[in-house]
């Protein structure tokens, strides 16, 4: 999807509801944050970057009702993440992974996957984490080169790679 | 608890110590089967405590390590813990069953039970990143040799902040930049590092203003990117610049403004020689006055080690241990201003 604004690809989508009609708005990265919706890149603690946060609207809804009971593991609720800027324990990150993977990633400048040192122990699944990490790099030179059909064939193939995973559902 | 002012990280003779002081490699791992630390029961920091122990000093780096248990320790040891850099503040004051583990030679340290399960350190003196990034990979692999980390095959190692997720690997280098706050270009670097999303704090980390003309600065991404990638990003984005910039900058004042350079100095060093108390932080100041002094060759009868010696010395916890006594706030700045005069005779 295209930014309302220009026509790069939109990265933030925000859907609200007023008076029973429905306002869609789609942004890139640059507009989203001349909009105030991506606060300007630079370390600030988390759960500053927290409430100026926006999470798309959809899949808020879907989540809702998981993250309001909190993590199943640890009992923590995202609003209390998001007073504290901690997680309560590995399975959080499942449980809450719609909310973080856009935090993550502006936290992170952009990263999207761990690239970097894998336990011995991981084994098996070290074969296709090395494929996404291979696809991830390739999907941010695609991003900076402003190859964008080329990024959304990156992006799906990472998708199909992510839910083949053994163990997805069940947390790390 | 005995500690050496001497410890191999405090050293002096190390690549670019004109401007760089230490540098430092830090890794935050949870072990996997256990919340994190922020919602763990008192069963479960003791459980953990007792694996971490077991692990520890049942594993390769063993005879090297010292372990002390931090919720049995007085606040004078804590607090000489945290002056060191062995330990965060958080970790001095928080309440729960904690741990550190330190080698002989105080270049390793592991907080147990800090925000992460596990947060390993590498401290040396100078500039040599590539050494203790090498020595930190050692000790991780050595620990994941005993147990199993909290590992995401997307997010990598999982940490309570998601700030350090990933690698949750951390470099850090402690500058002393006397001469980009003399001539007030301190901000420029400031925004330079934040621009290129480094972070820029004091001499004890987080809050902590720049006593002493110290800043430290360290990586913020640890996500998306292998470590040595990471590293060589730090290595290569701005540090050369900063030690470049403040050289330069030395060299002007000497060249141009060598009066006013010479006055400061020696105004510092005349008042650390005569004052009968001194406070931390306007010591600092004035040591680092003297130090820039030593490095522009304008002193030259004392010794640099000295002067970083006496950074550390002169901090509340190690005038204590000194003296072997508890002080009050007034004969703390008494006690100071003593051992100040007398190493700088
Ligand atoms: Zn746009
Ligand atoms: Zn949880």
């Amino acid at each position: 999807m295209k930014c309302d604004r220009c026509d790069k690809p939109a990265v933030v989508h925000e859907v609200n509801v007023k008076h029973g009609v429905k306002h869609e708005i789609h942004l890139c990265e640059e507009h989203a944050r001349e909009a105030g919706i991506i606060p300007s890149l630079g370390p600030e603690p988390i759960n500053q970057m927290l409430t100026q946060f926006v999470v798309s609207q959809k899949t808020k809804k879907r989540k809702r009702a998981k993250s309001k009971k909190g993590c199943p593991e640890c009992g923590l609720t995202f609003t209390r993440f998001r007073q504290k800027g901690l997680l309560g324990c590995p399975v959080c990150y499942e449980v809450f992974d719609a909310q973080l993977g856009g935090l993550i990633e502006r936290t992170h400048n952009g990263g999207t996957h761990h690239a970097g040192k894998i336990p011995q122990r991981a084994g098996g699944s070290i074969d296709r984490q090395r494929m996404i990490q291979r696809l991830a790099k390739e999907l941010d030179s695609a991003i900076s080169a402003e190859q964008y059909e080329r990024a959304a064939e990156l992006r799906d193939q990472l998708q199909t790679l992510e839910l083949e995973k053994p163990g997805n559902q069940d947390g790390p | 608890m005995d500690l050496d002012p001497t410890a191999a990280w405090n050293i002096e003779q190390a690549p670019h110590s004109d401007v760089v002081i230490s540098c430092r490699a830090r890794i935050a791992r949870n072990i996997d089967g256990f919340p994190f630390v922020n919602r763990t029961t008192d069963a479960q920091n003791h459980e953990l405590l007792n694996l971490s122990r077991r692990m520890l000093l049942g594993s390769e780096l063993a005879d090297e390590l010292v372990w002390v248990d931090l919720h049995e320790a007085t606040a004078h040891d804590r607090r000489l813990l945290f002056e060191r850099h062995l330990i965060s503040k958080n970790h001095m004051e928080s309440k729960s069953e904690r741990a550190v583990v330190i080698s002989q030679d105080e270049t390793l340290s592991i907080m147990v039970n800090e925000e992460d399960h596990l947060r390993m350190q590498v401290l040396a003196p100078g500039l040599q990143l590539e050494k203790v990034y090498h020595q930190i990979n050692h000790v991780d692999d050595a620990v994941e040799a005993e147990i199993d980390y909290a590992f995401h095959d997307r997010w990598g190692y999982l940490t309570a902040c998601p700030t350090n997720l990933g690698t949750g690997i951390r470099f850090s280098v402690m500058l002393q930049l006397p001469a980009l706050r003399m001539t007030n270009e301190i901000d420029r670097v400031r925004r330079a590092a934040n621009d290129l999303h480094l972070a820029v704090r004091g001499y004890h980390g987080e809050g902590s203003e720049s006593a002493g003309n110290f800043y430290q600065i360290s990586n913020q991404v640890t996500l998306g990117k292998t470590e040595e990638e990471l590293l060589a990003e730090f290595q290569e984005a701005i540090l050369p610049r900063i030690i470049e910039y403040e050289l330069h900058t030395r060299k002007v004042l000497v060249e141009k403004n060598s009066v006013l350079l010479d006055d400061r100095i020696h105004r510092a060093l005349a008042v650390l020689r005569s004052a009968r108390m001194l406070g931390t932080e306007e010591a600092m100041n004035l040591l680092s006055r003297v130090r820039l002094g030593i490095c522009l060759d304008r002193v030259e009868e004392i010794n640099r080690q000295i002067i970083k010696q006496l950074f550390l010395q002169i901090q509340p916890a190690h005038l204590q241990q000194h003296l072997g006594q508890e002080l009050s706030p007034v004969e703390m700045r008494e006690a100071r201003a003593t051992i100040v005069r007398q190493m700088l005779q």
